[in-house]
């Protein structure tokens, strides 16, 4: 059981989450080049962030065409975990395992800094080692993180608690002040509608030691190893 | 030689924050009655292929709708020389 980290062209985040896995999580970890195409039944794969192509045409969109992608759409359909982050979270929503789309932060600037976000049930793969609605800190930097979809579709999300992390102040609560991109219903992270695919925008492998400012980034990676060896 | 010129727009009512910020720099540039600003994207395409026009239209639209064009946000118009 260990984690697989995919590395496109472009990717920059790559060696901070393999940092977190192998270092700090203490589990098995290695990287996968986008141009192969297996991946193990047991392995956690994460999509990490950068600019995949250069951000060409729409960011994620020719890491979609990579010949990983079948392999990765083919994992997730099986119902194993795969979290995108960041550029992977933009990969997944172009590959259509997540819905919606990020657009252009609402303020133009790219962002970079830490934010609180909160967890908005523990019962997910994703969240099983942390409290119900618990804040956590960590970071974000990117130009593209305005989580935006159709009406009928954030009903989907919300009535299918699809809603994994909204963005929130220190004390949890979702203020409009909290939200840094404009991101509809605060939202910062998302899951498909069985749950295995997670993607968002914050940083998690950034957040995952004291001397970077926190370890809240770490409860992303032990909930899905703790859901994947259970 | 065959060409595909595509025009790719954001649909209504999704936000264009770079067209708004356009729009303010031409009214501060002293340009008046400005309704709107939307910002797009152009391609062209350059196609040999001895297809017929209604296979290379069908064509660029699966190119459209599988790369070029994110449906969520985007529409798009095609014209084909």
């Amino acid at each position: 059981m260990g984690f697989a980290v995919i590395v496109f062209p472009g990717s920059n985040c790559d060696h901070d989450c393999f940092h977190a896995i192998c270092n700090l999580l203490e589990k098995p970890v290695r990287y996968i080049w986008h141009g192969d195409t297996s991946i193990e039944k047991n392995e956690i794969v994460i999509i990490p962030g950068g600019f995949s192509y250069g951000d060409y045409l729409r960011a994620g969109a020719i890491a979609k065409t990579s010949p990983i992608m079948k392999s990765i759409k083919k994992h997730a359909n099986e119902g194993r975990p795969v979290i995108g982050i960041c550029n992977g979270f933009q990969i997944l929503a172009e590959s259509d395992l997540l819905p919606g789309t990020l657009i252009r932060n609402s303020s133009l600037k790219f962002i970079c800094k830490n934010i609180w976000i909160r967890c908005e049930s523990s019962h997910s793969i994703f969240t099983n080692k942390m409290k119900n609605k618990e804040v956590l800190k960590m970071p974000i930097a990117h130009g593209e993180g305005n989580f935006f979809c159709k009406k009928n579709i954030l009903e989907d999300l919300e009535y299918n608690q699809q809603i994994i992390f909204r963005y929130s102040d220190s004390s949890g609560s979702i203020v409009k002040s909290a939200n840094p991109n404009g991101s509809l219903k605060n939202i910062a992270g998302i899951s498909n509608k069985e749950g295995n695919v997670l993607g968002l925008m914050p940083h998690p492998e950034r957040a995952c030691e004291s001397i970077l400012g926190g370890k809240d980034g770490l409860k992303i990676f032990s909930s899905a190893l703790s859901y994947s060896t259970s | 030689m065959r060409k595909a010129r595509i025009h790719i727009t954001y649909k209504n009512g999704v936000l264009d924050p770079e067209g708004q910020t356009v729009m303010q720099s031409l009214s501060s540039l002293g340009f008046q009655g400005i309704e709107d600003v939307r910002i797009g994207k152009f391609i062209e395409i350059d196609i040999s292929s001895v297809d017929n026009s209604k296979k290379i239209a069908e064509d660029i639209k699966r190119m459209c709708e599988e790369l070029l064009v994110n449906l969520v946000i985007e529409n798009y118009e095609i014209e084909l020389d």
